[in-house]
Order: structure tokens, then C-alpha cells, then sequence
């Protein structure tokens, strides 16, 4: 594991762990209750069956008696129908509540993952995530449908065989019983070690998981500099990691599934030892050593199916731990006890009071007492160096993520004291990465409204700049799907449909990141003008690194240090404040074409 | 998902999974079927071809283990007919040789089966290995765009479920399908010798069986195809939804996407439902069938022995045998469920390893010699580009040479083909006509690991990978040392913010970089950059996210950085852009000017229009 705040895989017994799919069996008790009914009825009418055959041949056969021989061979094609019934009916009772089990667990999962606050996903690896929602549901639907059967019912004929043993020699019984409790010994080597080594199957598999996803998603980059080779090699060395779990898993198993075959056969072997000697000694009759044994090769197969279930039992142990890992994570960003209603309709006045924030893992708070509002109908920008919290601040508002001291309010109003969805429905936000998906350009632009009309999707489009790129789109326009994460496109593109994305709900509220960074000049102009319009009517905060933007707003904020160094307007704080001149300088066009025309060697005037 | 064409605007993925997503329908027309099952095939023994040898001496280990259990129940009978009435009658030797003799058995039996489970367990991972590190390395040699349109879901699904069930099918059932050949091909022999007419009997029963058999196969493959699509599409959604989890929670998108994953997660369980309920039938349908053929024997066999034309020791036999003849059908119906299973899985698989890359590497790869003089230049040779066949020409017909050591800066509104001609400089795609030179070698004829040793582009994708800053920046230069790579940060100007982070260099950046501005992973992209020391940098808009005074410091480094090297920089700022010797400015794919920034600024050019933009755009400082 190289997941940050790894989690320590729990001591509870598989019992215990298993203990807490309650929920989840409850409403399917009964289908999987009479599935196990019927794998016990089977096993009865195939004990039957040679059973009956038997008494064919030793009764009419033998002594020549016809007349009851069609009723056998009746009971004989009925205990078989009625076998092969209970067969069918085994799966087919077993198939939906385990398959409804594994999507409901997956279903709530992914729930839960979506209200899991974004730090919470800034640790987790995704692959590690998607090896929990689907190899690790897979492995326990596919416990309860066989294993979890058969241990209880072969747990139940090994009690009844050994039952009936006792009642034909108690001494034969006892032979037997010895021979299988080396089973209890496997049982707890189960669930102490080969637990473990299951679970770092589970947690391998999640890395190799990781790296895939990463080397698909960062591929660009690994071609540019040709660590394909490289990539390749990291991959096959976790996957040799693996497989060498895997290996002992098979070492393990193959160990066991041995001593399985071998403890049987060892009672059988016993058996007929003291058995001989007890009939030598008139103690034993020979019927009863032939009904012992007979039994006993019977009850070979339950035991070796009950340590088979076991090794299954420890391996779901394992993967339903992993899945609670994350179930017990908790939501921190969650919908106050009692909500408070935003002021209707939001006027926007934004206020960061004394706010601090810190990531778990630093030493000291990235934010230290920020102090700022932001006018209803204000656009403000937020200025300052690469690393200076702008965009955590910003992330603020939406509660990507809560201040650790302070508060940040809207009209007056806690945003941890409004409902979640109101409070978000409210703003528009675009981040510093575009954060598009696969799907058509439509849909990506109306994640906030998907009731939006083309009309209004379009008039977003234009305010981005981006209505000409999108409808120059090939095969569909704007129903063209743009590649994972948007990749298709240039980032430029990228930026501006997130632009249009946030500003699609015209929303009292505007949290924008960087929006024009990634912009051509000439497009930058183009998008400033039109989101001007739209800023005039919402209250805005605007991360921004260029004068160009930073222009744009009424005022702006200079964040250092972790505080509100000053605000001003753009014009104001390059007369008083000495850090927003250095910030906004930008390098005059004379010195550097003089530049240019030192290395060309040729003389022009600009 | 599957249902919709991909993207093909102007710069973007070619439809490259046209044709798989053609096999994603869960019922295929004869022709693709046929198709995909003979690719599958192929690839499965080429699989197991490596491994034959093992995979013998796992059958041998098998009939070993067998033979070992059959000879209990001899040894068994002979004991309780000779060792026990010997014991009674006071020679217990013969008892004490069978109980021996059993044991003994037992043990062959247990190590036999030991053995067998290491040599089937290790094929079983062997293959595993091999198939995983097959679709790895073609996932890594196929273009970029193809993997803009699958996504990465769906390639972490053929590497992780359908591998395991690849997996499941070699390890698992090997033991099965084996034994219950062995023992049905054994004991139908001993039928046919006990009594013709009986066995002929039991083997009519082979007719509805292999129909019932070619019934299983179609539908439950029809199921665990639908299973192998909708698990991907699950993957594809977890990932995406967790990837962009900020704009999910801040547009209120939780409900949506729940909503999609429900659906995808409903048809998965459906799909596993039907697949478990075929199998119910099938192997219902094989024990009716065993069952009946059982008491139809009995009933004949009775009937004949009533009339004397069978022997009652005979029928015992044969009743006996008969049952053991059938048990080993559920393992082989298993092992059908098994293989249908895997089959799903490997026409999956097989048709990803069957996708060509549209950038092969050359059959023989020219060599450039790492000394040779003047290195770095480039060279176009008319050059013309589209994305797809029938797409619009991007680039038409484009000659350009770039001598050593030269920076030039392309510049141009968006989708006049800047990036396209990077991208083709760094071969991420193959010109469709005419040529792409690198000191005069076609970029086709380079070997992988050369061309980028010579040509880095960086974009503005400044993807980090989980690890430290410093396993981050060495992804350029793997064999880089901590003082290498602190002096290409200092190069650039990023060492300063590197140390001041939690644990300086040693710092995890976490999923994606999420913790570190995006001007900071610009920096971080910047130094991998620098670290690699390419012959011909290509750098695209590498400097967006940064501040003012960051880039200026870049711009200073840079000067240096490029001062001996062939660089093509795309850039929408013009401070950098200026910083070049030669400008060329680029629209609807063709280049209408070019020359130096000082001379373009003074011709009444696109370029001198830019120009005054600029510096009205920041006039007022």
C-alpha cells in the first residue's frame, strides 16, 4: 500500500467483519436461506440414489422378487428428477439476492464516494477505489452464491455423518472425529495468516490498478519522454509483486487442499485399523467397520469442501474490510443539522471573516486569518504568488472544503449553516483544471442545469468564446463527445467550455479560477468583453494572474502570507502596494525584443 | 455510452474504437462472431504454448493423484475380504499391509495433488503475467488519441477483470476439465466392454448433451459478454466521476451520477443474474440427463436380467460405473460455464491487442549518431495532415526547415495547427503525406527510445504521477541523481517552492497533483523538461498557469536553457514569443509569415496586428 493514511487491516474475525453485510442479507434471507435448502436436499436425494440402486440389486434382482422392481426404478427417476430440480433450484433461488447484495453495496459505495469531501479524494488513488467497487463486491457476490452455501451446508452434513458415526461405533466415530480436527487448526491459520496474505492480494491488485489508471490518464507526458519502456517495467514489477502473492496464496492453498485430501483418507486408514483390531477382539462387528468406512468416504468430499469455503471466507473477509475502509471514512462536508436558508433571491455579498485553513499534513495553516468581502454585483479579483492559497480560498465557498477557524458567509448567512445544494446552487464555479468528462460538449457544459435549453447552452458558448470552436466540432457539434477528461481538445478549448459551464446558470455567485490563462490573445479579448456582461449582474471572485483579468475586476485582493495583504483596484495597488507591482510587472516589450535582436544580430526599431 | 460515435472535431481522436465497439453488442452477426472466436483462440494458445511442458507434467501430477485414489477403495475391499477375517483368525499382517498400503496411497494421492496445484497455479500466473504485460505495452504503443476516445476505464478493465477471469479459467479448471476427461473417456471404455447394448445407451445420451452444451455456450456467452461491457462502463464511470469530483459536488452532479451508475450497476447484476441462470439450466439439465440414462439402464438392464440375457454381477457394475460416469459432467459443465466465461474476456482482450498502432515502430531503426555535428535540425518536407482518412486536411502540403540551435515561436489563433504540427514533430502522429525530418532522418525510422531522447514536447497536460516531486521530475531522466535534479529546479526557478513544501523534494503530490497549484505543476513539468536535455524542445504553452514574476524567472532560465538547443515554442504571450529568434505566425494550417520578431513587428503583418494588441493590452503599466 502507498495510499497515504493507509488503513491497517483490522484484527476482527472474518465472522465479525462478515457480521456487517447484515443489512444487505437481510432482505434476501430468505431466497438464499432456501437455496441452502435445496443444496441439502440434493445431497440427500443423491445419497439416495445408490442407495435405492442397491436395494434393486439386492432385493428383486438377487432374489428373483420382480414385482416391487418398477416402484424402485420409479423412486430412482424421481429421487434423480428431484435432484437435478434442487440443482437448478439452488442457482437459480441464489442468483438475484446475491447479484442485488453486490449492486447494492456498489450502489451505496459510489453514494458515499460522491459525498466524501474532496481531500478525502485527493488521498485516495482511484484505482484503488475501483478495485474496491468492483473486484472486491465481485469477490464477495461470488462468496455468497457458493462458498457461504456450502460451508453451512456441509458444516451440517459433516455434523450429521459424524452423528450417525457415533451411533454405529462410537470408537470408529472417535478415530474419525480426530482425523478431523485438524480442520479447527486450519481454521485458525485462516484467519490469522492467510487472511493477511489475502488481503495484500486485494491491496496489490488495487496498485497495479493505480498505475494503469495513471499511465493511461498521463500517457501524453510518458511519451514525450519515452518512459514507456520504463512505465512497462514498473508495471510488470508490481505485477511480479503479485503474482508472487498470488504464488503463495497457491502454495498455501495447495498446502491445505492437500492436507484436506489426506486427513479423510488418514481417519479411513485409522478406522480400519482399530476396526480390525476390534473385531479381532469381538469388540466390532464387520457391518459396522463396512458402515463406518462407508460412511466416512462419504463425508470425504464435505471436508474438503469446508476447507476450500474457509480459504474463501477469509478472501471475502478481506475485500468486505477493504470495502468498510472506505464506508467509514466520514462525509465531513455535510448538510448542517439545522439548515438556514439563504436569503431569497441572494443578493451575493460574500465575507471571509478571520478564515484559516490548513491541509492535515502541513505544519502550519496555508490561510491565516484571510478578511475580505465581496459587494453584492462586485467582481473581485484574488492576486497573488503561485502557492499563496488563492485556490484554496476560493474553494471555500462551494465547500470543497471547510475553513479549520473563521467563517465564510453569504448574505449574512454561515455556508455551513446552508443546505449543501442550495448553497451550490447558487454559484458557478470553473476550476484551474477544466475538469471535463467524455461526454458531448452539452452535457459537460450543462452539469449544473441539465433541463438547460440549447438557446441557453449556446448563449454560455458565446460567453466563453467558444460557440465557434464548438459548432467547427465533427461529427455533432455540440453533441460532439470530446475524450476522456476533454483531452481532444486544447486546453484553451477546455478552458472556455468550463467557463461556460460556470456561467451557464447565470448565478447570483461566480467563483473562477484562472479562467482565461490558457487563451490566445485575440480569444482572451473576445471573452473578456462577454464576460464582462455576465459579471455585471453576479458577484464574482476571480482568481487571476495577468493584468488583463485582474482589470477586469472592480477591485482586487492581494493575498501573502496567508492573509489579505490589500485591496484596492487594479490601478490603486500598483501606486501603493509594491508586491502586486512586482506580481503584475510584466516584462516591457522594449528589453525584450532587444533580447531578440541580440541573438538575430539584426537592428529594428519597435 | 458505447451507443454515441467519438469525438472527431478538428484536432481531435480519430474513430479509432469504431470497429470494438462493434463487438460490444452482446449478440454478434455470424461473420464477427466467427472472427472474434478464432482471434480469441489464437491468442489462448499462444498463451499456453510457452507453458506446454508444465501444463504436461500438471497432468501427469493429475493422473498420478488419480490413480492414487482409485486404488484406496481396492485396497479398502481387500482389507475388510482378506485382512480382517486374517486379524480375527490371528494373522493381522495382511491387515497391517493394507492399512499401509492405503496410507501409502493417500500420501502419492496428497503429493500428487500438491504438486499439481504448484504447477497449474504457477502456469496460471505465468499467463496471467504475460497477457497483463501484453495488453500494458499495446496500451502503451497505441496513439494517444485512441486512448482519448476508450478511455481509461475500459483499459483498466481488460487489464484487471478480464485477465482475472483469463486467470480463472487456466488455474482453476484445468483440474476439472482433466480429471473428468480422463475419468469419462476411462470408464466409457469399461461401459462398452461391461455390455454393448447398455453402453450404447449411455452414449445416446452424448446427443441431447451436446446440444444442451451448444445452447449453454451461445447464451451464457451472450451473458458474460454484457457483463465484460457493463463492467468496463462502470470503470469508466468511477473513474471519470471520481476524477473530476470537484466540479461533480460543486454542480450538484451527485444525484446524475449516481443515477448512471445505478443504471450500468443494475444491468451488471442483471447480466450476472442471466449468466447464473443459464448455468442453473445447464447443469440441471446434465445431472436430469445422467439421472434418467441411470434408471433407464436399471429398468432395461433388469428387464434383461429377468430374461437371463445379462448378468446381475454385470449390472451391479455398470450401475456403479454409470454413476461415476456422470459426476465428473458437473465439472465439465463447470469448466463450459468457465470457458465461456474467459472466452467473453478474451474476445475483449484479443480485440484490444488486435487494434494497430497508427505510429509503428520501424522494422530496422536508423541510427543517429549522438556526436554528430550540428544536431537539431528539423526539417518538413511537404507535409500534409489530416486526423482521420476522410477528414479536413489540417495541414495542407507544409515545408519548413528549422536549422540547429534555432527558437522559433509559433504563433496563431486557435486551430490554425500549431499543436497539430508539434505533435507531428514529436511524432505522436504520422504525417499523412510527405515527411518529418530530424537531421535529415525520417522520424519513422527512429526507434522509440532515440526519438525521444532527441525531441521532449511538453504540453500544457502537466500530469503528475503518485511518488515525490523528485520521482516526478526524474520521470525525465530515470537514472538523474537528487543533485541532477535540484540543479534542473534551480534551472527554472522551482527549487525555491519544491523546499519550501512539506517535505521538499520527498513530498507526495498526491492523487494527480491535486495539492499543487497548476502553476506549480507547470514548474514541476518544466523542470522534468529541463532534466531530460533534449536535442529539440517543443514546448506547448508550457508557461499558462504561471504568475508574472514566475515566468519571467522561466523566461530568464530559459534563455539559457535554449540558447544551444533547437526549440519550437507555442505561446499565446508575446513576451515569450519575442524572446525568439524567428516567429512564425500560422492560419488554417498554413504559415504566412515567418522571420524574426523585431522585423515582423515593423511589416504591416498579422503579426504586427498582434503586436499592437499586446501593447495596448498592457500599455497602462
Amino acid at each position: 500500500m502507498n495510499v497515504e493514511g493507509a488503513p491497517i487491516p483490522t484484527n476482527a474475525s472474518s465472522l465479525a467483519v462478515l457480521r456487517r453485510l447484515g443489512p444487505y442479507l437481510r432482505p434476501v434471507w430468505l431466497p438464499i436461506t432456501g437455496a441452502a435448502a435445496a443444496t441439502f436436499g440434493a445431497l440427500l436425494c443423491g445419497l439416495g440414489i445408490p442407495l435405492v440402486v442397491q436395494r434393486v440389486i439386492d432385493g428383486p434382482l438377487g432374489s428373483g422378487d420382480f414385482g416391487r422392481l418398477p416402484w424402485l426404478i420409479a423412486l430412482v427417476a424421481v429421487l434423480g428428477t428431484a435432484e437435478a430440480g434442487l440443482l437448478w433450484a439452488r442457482r437459480k433461488l441464489i442468483a438475484r439476492p446475491t447479484a442485488l447484495v453486490e449492486s447494492r453495496m456498489r450502489a451505496d459505495l459510489f453514494a458515499h464516494l460522491l459525498r466524501l469531501p474532496v481531500a478525502f479524494h485527493d488521498r485516495w488513488q482511484t484505482g484503488q477505489l475501483m478495485s474496491r467497487a468492483v473486484n472486491d463486491l465481485v469477490t464477495l457476490r461470488k462468496y455468497l452464491a457458493f462458498a457461504a452455501v456450502f460451508l453451512v451446508v456441509n458444516s451440517l452434513t459433516l455434523v450429521v455423518g459424524l452423528g450417525i458415526l457415533f451411533t454405529i461405533a462410537p470408537e470408529l466415530a472417535l478415530v474419525g472425529l480426530i482425523s478431523a480436527a485438524p480442520l479447527l487448526l486450519i481454521t485458525y491459520f485462516y484467519e490469522t495468516s492467510y487472511k493477511k496474505v489475502a488481503r495484500r492480494a486485494q491491496d496489490q491488485s488495487g496498485d497495479l490498478t493505480t498505475i494503469v489508471e495513471e499511465t493511461m490518464l498521463g500517457t501524453r507526458v510518458i511519451r514525450a519522454f519515452g518512459r514507456s519502456a520504463e512505465r512497462t517495467r514498473q508495471f510488470v514489477a508490481q505485477a511480479r509483486r503479485l503474482r508472487s502473492t498470488e504464488l503463495r496464496i497457491v502454495r498455501i492453498l495447495g498446502g491445505l487442499s492437500t492436507g484436506l485430501l489426506i486427513l479423510p483418507e488418514l481417519g479411513i486408514a485409522g478406522q480400519l485399523a482399530v476396526g480390525g483390531w476390534g473385531i479381532a477382539d469381538g469388540r466390532l462387528t464387520l457391518g459396522q467397520l463396512v458402515a463406518a468406512i462407508t460412511i466416512s468416504t462419504y463425508l470425504r468430499w464435505p471436508t474438503e469442501c469446508i476447507g476450500w469455503a474457509l480459504s474463501e471466507t477469509s478472501t471475502a473477509a478481506a475485500a468486505c474490510d477493504r470495502y468498510w475502509e472506505i464506508r467509514d471514512c466520514p462525509p465531513t462536508v455535510t448538510d448542517p443539522a439545522r439548515p438556514v436558508s439563504p436569503a431569497r433571491p441572494a443578493r451575493g455579498r460574500l465575507r471571509f471573516e478571520n478564515v484559516h485553513f490548513q491541509y492535515p499534513d502541513q505544519p502550519r495553516p496555508l490561510l491565516r486569518g484571510v478578511d475580505l468581502e465581496v459587494r453584492p454585483g462586485e467582481t473581485m479579483a484574488l492576486v497573488g504568488a503561485t502557492g499563496s492559497g488563492k485556490t484554496t480560498l476560493a474553494a471555500l465557498v462551494p465547500r470543497l472544503a471547510d475553513v479549520t477557524a473563521g467563517r465564510v458567509t453569504v448574505d449574512g448567512v454561515d455556508v455551513r449553516d446552508m443546505p449543501l445544494a442550495e448553497l451550490r446552487a447558487m454559484m458557478g464555479c470553473a476550476f484551474e483544471d477544466a475538469l471535463l468528462s467524455s461526454a458531448s460538449v452539452r452535457e459537460n457544459v450543462a452539469l449544473g442545469v441539465p433541463a438547460a435549453s440549447d438557446a441557453d447552452i449556446r448563449a454560455s458558448l458565446r460567453v466563453a468564446g467558444a460557440e465557434g470552436f464548438v459548432d467547427a466540432l465533427r461529427p455533432h457539434g455540440p453533441g460532439t463527445r470530446i475524450g476522456e477528461r476533454g483531452m481532444s481538445l486544447s486546453g484553451g478549448q477546455r478552458q472556455r467550455l468550463a467557463l461556460a459551464r460556470a456561467v451557464l446558470p447565470r448565478p447570483a455567485l461566480l467563483v473562477l479560477d484562472d479562467p482565461l490563462s490558457a487563451l490566445d490573445l485575440h480569444t482572451e479579448a473576445e471573452v473578456e468583453r462577454a464576460l464582462r456582461e455576465v459579471l455585471r449582474d453576479a458577484t464574482a471572485l476571480v482568481v487571476a494572474h495577468r493584468p488583463n483579468t485582474a482589470r477586469m475586476a472592480d477591485r482586487v485582493a492581494v493575498l501573502a502570507d496567508g492573509r489579505v495583504l490589500a485591496v484596492g483596484t487594479h490601478q490603486e495597488l500598483l501606486d501603493s502596494c509594491p508586491h502586486y507591482r512586482t506580481l503584475m510587472a510584466t516584462p516591457g516589450p522594449t528589453e525584450t525584443v532587444g533580447a531578440a535582436r541580440h541573438a538575430d544580430g539584426e537592428v529594428v526599431t519597435p | 455510452m458505447s451507443d454515441t460515435t467519438y469525438a472527431k472535431p478538428d484536432e481531435q481522436a480519430p474513430d479509432v474504437t469504431g470497429a470494438l465497439s462493434a463487438e460490444d453488442a452482446p449478440v454478434l452477426d455470424k461473420a464477427t462472431q466467427a472472427r472474434v472466436h478464432a482471434r480469441s483462440r489464437k491468442l489462448l494458445g499462444s498463451l499456453l504454448r510457452p507453458w506446454l511442458r508444465r501444463s504436461l507434467l500438471a497432468l501427469a501430477a493429475l493422473v498420478a493423484e488419480n490413480l492414487g485414489q482409485l486404488a484406496g477403495p481396492l485396497l479398502i475391499a481387500r482389507a475388510i475380504d482378506v485382512g480382517v477375517p486374517g486379524a480375527v483368525a490371528g494373522r493381522p499382517g495382511a491387515l497391517v499391509w493394507c492399512v499401509a498400503g492405503f496410507t501409502a496411497c493417500a500420501l502419492i494421492a496428497a503429493g500428487a495433488r500438491y504438486g499439481f496445484f504448484r504447477l497449474s497455479g504457477s502456469v496460471g500466473q505465468a499467463v496471467l503475467l504475460d497477457l497483463r504485460t501484453r495488453i500494458f505495452e499495446h496500451a502503451q504503443r497505441l496513439p494517444v488519441a485512441f486512448h482519448d476516445a476508450y478511455t481509461s476505464g475500459r483499459v483498466v478493465s481488460r487489464l484487471t477483470s478480464d485477465v482475472d477471469a483469463v486467470r480463472d479459467l487456466v488455474e482453476t479448471s484445468l483440474d476439472g476439465l482433466l480429471t473428468s476427461l480422463l475419468s469419462v473417456g476411462g470408464i466409457a471404455v469399461l461401459l462398452l466392454w461391461l455390455d454393448l447394448p447398455l453402453a450404447l445407451v449411455v452414449l445416446g445420451t452424448s446427443v441431447p448433451l451436446v446440444l444442451m452444451t451448444r445452447w449453454f455456450r451461445e447464451r451464457s456467452r451472450q451473458a458474460y459478454r454484457r457483463a465484460r461491457n457493463t463492467v468496463a462502463e462502470i470503470l469508466v464511470e468511477l473513474g471519470e466521476t471520481l476524477g473530476g469530483i470537484r466540479a461533480v459536488q460543486a454542480f450538484r452532479a451527485e444525484a446524475r451520477a449516481a443515477d448512471r451508475m445505478n443504471r450500468l450497476n443494475d444491468d451488471f447484476r442483471d447480466a450476472h443474474t442471466d449468466a447464473l441462470h443459464v448455468v442453473a439450466r445447464y447443469t440441471a439439465g446434465v445431472r436430469l440427463v445422467g439421472n434418467v440414462c441411470l434408471a433407464l439402464v436399471l429398468a432395461i438392464g433388469s428387464w434383461r436380467v429377468a430374461n437371463d440375457t445379462l448378468q446381475l454381477g454385470v449390472l451391479t457394475a455398470f450401475v456403479l460405473y454409470l454413476r461415476k460416469f456422470y459426476d465428473p459432467l458437473d465439472e465439465l459443465a463447470t469448466f463450459t460455464n468457465k470457458y465461456a466465461a474467459a472466452a467473453a474476456a478474451l474476445e475483449k482482450i484479443s480485440g484490444f491487442l488486435a487494434v494497430r498502432s497508427s505510429v509503428p515502430e520501424p522494422a530496422a531503426p536508423a541510427v543517429l549518431d549522438a556526436d554528430r555535428p550540428g544536431r537539431g535540425r528539423l526539417r518538413l518536407r511537404a507535409v500534409e495532415f489530416r486526423y482521420t482518412p476522410t477528414g479536413r486536411l489540417v495541414l495542407p502540403r507544409l515545408d519548413l526547415t528549422v536549422p540547429a540551435g534555432q527558437t522559433v515561436a509559433l504563433v496563431g489563433e486557435t486551430g490554425a495547427g500549431k499543436s497539430t504540427l508539434a505533435k507531428l514533430l514529436a511524432r505522436f502522429y504520422d504525417p499523412t503525406a510527405g515527411a518529418v525530418l530530424l537531421d535529415g532522418v525520417d522520424l519513422r525510422d527512429l526507434a522509440e527510445g532515440d526519438l525521444r531522447r532527441e525531441v521532449t514536447l511538453l504540453t500544457q497536460e502537466n500530469f503528475l504521477f503518485s511518488g515525490t516531486v523528485a520521482e516526478n521530475v526524474a520521470l525525465a531522466r530515470p537514472d538523474a541523481t537528487d543533485a541532477d535534479i535540484r540543479a534542473a529546479a534551480a534551472a527554472v526557478g522551482a527549487h525555491a517552492f519544491i523546499e519550501a513544501l512539506p517535505d521538499g523534494y520527498d513530498t507526495d503530490v498526491s492523487k494527480r497533483g491535486s495539492r499543487l497549484s497548476s502553476g506549480q505543476r507547470q514548474m514541476v513539468a518544466l523542470t522534468r523538461a529541463f532534466l531530460a536535455d533534449p536535442t529539440v524542445l517543443l514546448l506547448d504553452e508550457a508557461t499558462s498557469s504561471l504568475d508574472i514574476p514566475t515566468e519571467r524567472a522561466v523566461q530568464a532560465a530559459m534563455a539559457k536553457v535554449l540558447a544551444d538547443r533547437t526549440a519550437l515554442i507555442i505561446a499565446h504571450r508575446l513576451s515569450t514569443v519575442l524572446a525568439a529568434d524567428r516567429v512564425l505566425v500560422m492560419d488554417a494550417g498554413r504559415i504566412v509569415e515567418d522571420g524574426p520578431p523585431a522585423r515582423l513587428i515593423d511589416a504591416s503583418g498579422p503579426f504586427s496586428r498582434m503586436y499592437r494588441t499586446w501593447i495596448a493590452a498592457v500599455g497602462e503599466d
